[in-house]
Order: structure tokens, then C-alpha cells, then sequence
């Protein structure tokens, strides 16, 4: 069973909740994809930190554990702000860090993900921190207390899927015993299925549910996906080969060349 | 049946409008000094059921479509039937298809088509959408119609009161995002918009430019203003408009044409759009009064829909008195 700082899940889908066309369907598809924790963002989605009282309710309603992230925030400082917010209002001590570089490619300041990431260890968060696929980054985030890492495998947004699952695969290999969730630029369940069946612990997914035409069932092909994919993983696929395996004796050929 | 219709915004003055005309006496209590003061004045005041039904569930498009008409009966001249051109930057052309595979009643332009329609716009998209059925009017405009006209018939309007002091058989509750916490599950959604003033660039209708994070629309009106919105935030806070907003809002109108650049700011305005769950409308009832509210971001689009059910039930209640819940 996965445990993400001490708290056992069952399922392995994390789900933001920007985006979607209203918050019935939003709860719809909580309940179809049987998520047991979503992000919630208090800068992005709220003004100035100004939260809906009703909007958090019906989050609260859900009945599923809250993950607030700190989408949105440019520096560290303001998301350090925005983690001691969201524990006020969640009274959690789980925070999604996002600390964002670059405006346009919403591309992680790993420098200041770093920094917040200890700030705000220290003060007794469980930080989950939004980052890329390099080592060295990760290999600081866990220094600084970080004990679950969440890798994108494309831009926030773009539904590109893996694009260097090679980098995904080393970095796997790299923390084999820590919790690892790729978050951002899954597109498709396939995609999903692609990095469970890597070895990935969960997957954390926001646009290709809530921007789907259907964002109910979208949800349940993803928890579908995901378990397809982790039961793959623990079946031990077998690894590509460059020529064809007959899996049957071929009868009058003694070898192949 | 005497009826009191709480609230002067789109709801309220449309509810009261459809109760006149079917000889219901009424009258409209608005707490503050005039019409229009709560989320309605800040509304784009689109008639575009077939974009909103990109988001919104299918009864915006089937309770919507009527809607153009409706206020063209109420209010002739108001309603400015162009339809609705939506565009894409280059860079997010993707958003068009994703758009359009979404939503229906629209054809595919090509840059000569959109130049033909908005000649401003010439050279600067290679595609666009057009929904040739919708329509715009101007919210403001509207409302001040509407309250002219049933003043005109002698319809009672208390301004500031607190309570009305006679009896009524019922009331139609219409206060929109002042009953949020007080009808359950009904929340806020904040918007901002601003206007600007352009001689430089002339629209006919309204453009919407897609974009992954920060859809925006700009509605002309007269006397070369532009109103720009609009954007969607879950929170109650109906403060000043942010720089983050003013930013992303100027952003996209300078997107879709420089001549923006060098228009006037002459307005910024937030307002909070009451919403149920769905963001759908509903009527409801508590004891004697009605609650029309919900109206999310389409107060004008639905209200007339809105309007005509509760009418219904109110003369089905005239023929049937006993059957009136109690």
C-alpha cells in the first residue's frame, strides 16, 4: 500500500480541482475515479489568497483528504506565504509546493523549490514538491526534508505525455524506496498507464480530467489506467527486444539468423 | 395575487417584467438606491448559449436560445444580432478545434472570412469560429429599459427600504449573491472586467480569444467602448479588481489587437456571480417566498427562461389555489 508521510491510500490518482466546468462535476468525478486526495489551489483559483468560504465547503464535502498546492506562486516567499495559509484554512500539514520560474512554460524555479521546501520543513510541513526530472534537484528537495518527490513528465498543461521517459526511468531507478508521483503533462490514460507501469507510485492529474468533454468518465479511465498500469508494474512486463520471439516452436528451423 | 419581487438586477427586473405582463400586481423592493448595482452592471451582457454550452451543461443552450428574442420583444432596438466570432493566438490554434469539438451551431472562417465580418481584425487570425446565431446587448442599457418601462406602468419600485410594509401572497426572492450562506450550497464565483476606449479600432460583436489559462471576451458597446472580461474566481470577495486580473485582461485584449495598447482604462469593476454546484439557475421554495437564483455567469441569457417558470407557477397557483404549498 502506498503511504504518503505515514498515511496509507489506496488509490493511487491524485486529482486538482481548477478548472472544471462547475463543482458538481467536479464531485462527480471524485466519486467515479474514487480519488482519495485532491489539490486545491488558494492563490490561483481564489483572489488573493481571499477564499470562498462555500467553494472550500463543498471541497471539505467531498470527503476526501485535501492536498493545497501553492499554484501560482513566483517566489519563494509567496509560497511560503501561501502553505501557511492553506494550513489555516485545511488545517493540514500536507502542502503541494509550486514554486514557478517561468511564467509562460509554468517551468518549476527548482532554486526557490529548494529553498521553500526547507523554509517550510522546518516549520513542520509535509512538503510535496512540484519539480523536474533532474537528480541533483531531487537529491537537494530530500535534503531538505522533502520525503515524497513529484517529477513532471511534460509542461502543467501541454497533455503531452512522457516526454523523456528515459529521464523518468533513471529517476525510478535512482530512489527506488521513495514515494515518486509524476505530476503534470499527462494528457490520456495511456500516458498513465506508461509511467505505472515505470514504477511510478501515483499520478497526479488536473487539466485532462477537468478539460475533458466528459470529465467524469475521463476520471474513471485514469483510475482504470493507473491500475492497469501499477498492476503491469508488479507483473514484471517484459523489456522490448529488436527482433520477433515465435512464441511457438517453429517446426523445421533449428535456429533463426 | 400580489406579489413582491425582491432585487432590481436582470433577475429581478425580468421576473417583474414577465409578472406584469401577465397582470400580476407587483412591486420591486432593492435595497440599494437604484438598478442593477450587484453583479448584473458588470455583465458582458452576451446572448451566446452556443459558446457558453462549451462549459456549461445543456440547459444553458436549450433554456438559452430563446433568450435574444425575449429581450428583442421587451426591449426593441436593444438586441444586436452578429453573432459571436471566437479566435485563437497562433500558438494555441489547438484551443479552436478543442472549441469547436465541443459546441455546435458555428462554421469555420478563414482570414478573409473574418476580415469580411471585422475588418480591423484583417491579417492578424488565420482562423476563427463563428456562431452566427447569437447576439449581445448592453446590460446597463438594458436594465435602465426595463425599469423605464415598468415605471411607465405604474409598477411600484421601494428603494432602500428595508422591508416592504404590506402583505403580499408572495414574494420572488431575486437578491442573487446577497443570499449566499443563506441558501444552501449557493456560492460566489468572483468576476472582474474593465472598459476601455478606443477610436483606433472599431468591433461589430463580440470576440472571444481562447487561450489554456485565461479565456477573455470583448463586447463592444457605444461610443467606442470596449468591455473586456471576464474573469472566474471561486471567492466572495467582491473587491477592487487585482493587477494580476488588470494584467491578464489588458494582456489578452492587446493579444487580439495593438490598437488596444493605446485605448483608455475608464473602467475596472469586480462583481460576485451567485452559483449552485452545477451552475445552473433554480427556482425554489421556502414558505411564501420563491428564490430565482444561481444565475452563474448567465444572468441575461437565462433569466428570461427563469422568468417564464416562475410565471407559470404562479398562474398555475391562480387557477388552483388549494394546491399552493404551503
Amino acid at each position: 500500500m502506498l503511504k504518503l508521510y505515514d498515511i496509507a491510500v489506496q488509490s493511487r490518482l491524485l486529482l486538482g480541482t481548477a478548472r472544471f466546468p462547475s463543482p458538481a462535476i467536479l464531485a462527480e468525478a471524485v466519486r467515479r475515479s474514487k480519488t482519495e486526495i485532491v489539490t486545491v489551489s488558494l492563490r490561483r483559483e481564489t483572489s488573493g489568497g481571499k477564499a470562498s468560504g462555500a467553494f472550500f465547503d463543498l471541497i471539505r464535502e467531498l470527503g476526501v483528504r485535501v492536498l493545497p498546492n501553492t499554484a501560482g506562486c513566483h517566489s519563494v516567499q509567496e509560497a511560503v506565504l501561501t502553505a501557511k495559509m492553506a494550513r489555516e484554512v485545511f488545517r493540514t500539514d500536507w502542502i503541494k509546493l509550486e514554486v514557478i520560474g517561468h511564467h509562460d512554460t509554468l517551468q518549476p524555479d527548482v532554486f526557490g523549490l529548494v529553498e521553500a521546501a526547507r523554509i517550510l520543513t522546518a516549520e513542520g510541513f509535509q512538503v510535496f514538491p512540484y519539480t523536474t526530472d533532474d537528480l541533483v534537484v531531487a537529491e537537494k528537495l530530500l535534503e531538505a526534508g522533502c520525503r515524497v518527490l513529484m517529477p513532471w513528465c511534460a509542461p502543467i498543461g501541454s497533455a503531452m505525455g512522457p516526454v523523456n521517459p528515459m529521464a523518468l526511468r533513471t529517476f525510478r531507478a535512482h530512489f527506488p524506496d521513495l514515494p515518486l508521483i509524476v505530476d503534470a503533462g499527462i494528457g490520456r490514460p495511456s500516458h498513465a498507464a506508461q509511467v505505472m507501469e515505470l514504477g511510478y507510485d501515483a499520478v497526479l492529474l488536473n487539466t485532462a480530467v477537468a478539460g475533458a468533454g466528459d470529465p467524469a468518465s475521463m476520471a474513471e479511465a485514469f483510475a482504470l489506467a493507473i491500475e492497469a498500469g501499477r498492476l503491469a508494474h508488479s507483473a514484471v512486463p517484459l523489456e522490448p527486444r529488436d527482433m520477433a520471439v515465435p512464441s511457438t516452436p517453429v517446426i523445421g528451423k533449428a535456429v533463426f539468423s | 395575487m400580489r406579489i413582491l419581487v425582491k432585487g432590481a438586477g436582470v433577475a429581478g427586473l425580468t421576473v417583474a417584467w414577465q409578472l406584469y405582463r401577465h397582470g400580476f400586481d407587483v412591486t420591486i423592493a432593492e435595497r440599494a438606491g437604484k438598478v442593477g448595482t450587484g453583479a448584473s452592471g458588470f455583465a458582458g451582457g452576451m446572448l451566446a448559449p452556443w459558446c457558453e454550452r462549451e462549459s456549461a451543461e445543456e440547459p444553458v443552450l436549450t433554456l438559452g436560445r430563446s433568450a435574444a428574442d425575449w429581450w428583442e420583444a421587451a426591449l426593441p432596438g436593444h438586441v444586436q444580432r452578429k453573432g459571436t466570432l471566437v479566435v485563437a493566438g497562433g500558438r494555441d490554434a489547438g484551443e479552436l478545434d478543442r472549441f469547436a469539438g465541443r459546441t455546435s451551431g458555428w462554421e469555420w472562417l478563414d482570414d478573409a472570412g473574418i476580415s469580411a465580418l471585422e475588418p480591423d481584425l484583417a491579417g492578424r487570425f488565420r482562423k476563427a469560429l463563428f456562431f452566427r446565431q447569437e447576439a449581445h446587448l448592453d446590460p446597463r442599457k438594458a436594465l435602465s429599459a426595463l425599469t423605464a418601462g415598468l415605471e411607465e406602468a405604474r409598477m411600484r419600485f421601494l428603494f432602500g427600504a428595508a422591508g416592504a410594509p404590506e402583505r403580499y401572497d408572495r414574494v420572488i426572492d431575486c437578491t442573487g449573491a446577497a443570499r449566499i450562506g443563506r441558501i444552501p450550497n449557493l456560492r460566489g464565483v468572483r468576476g472582474e472586467m474593465l472598459s476601455l476606449e478606443s477610436d483606433e479600432i472599431t468591433l461589430s460583436r463580440p470576440v472571444r480569444l481562447l487561450h489554456p489559462r485565461h479565456p477573455i471576451y470583448i463586447v463592444p458597446r457605444e461610443k467606442s467602448r470596449f468591455m473586456i472580461g471576464a474573469t472566474m474566481l471561486e471567492s466572495e470577495d467582491a473587491g477592487p479588481v487585482t493587477a494580476r486580473s488588470l494584467m491578464e485582461l489588458l494582456n489578452a485584449a492587446y493579444a487580439l489587437h495593438p490598437a488596444f495598447g493605446e485605448a483608455r482604462l475608464v473602467e475596472t469593476g469586480a462583481g460576485v456571480r451567485p452559483a449552485y454546484p452545477d451552475n445552473l439557475p433554480r427556482m425554489t421554495e421556502d414558505g411564501d417566498t420563491i428564490h430565482v437564483n444561481g444565475f452563474y455567469r448567465h444572468g441575461f441569457l437565462l433569466a428570461p427562461a427563469m422568468a417564464g417558470e416562475v410565471a407559470r407557477r404562479l398562474l398555475a397557483e391562480q387557477r388552483q389555489p388549494e394546491r399552493r404549498a404551503s
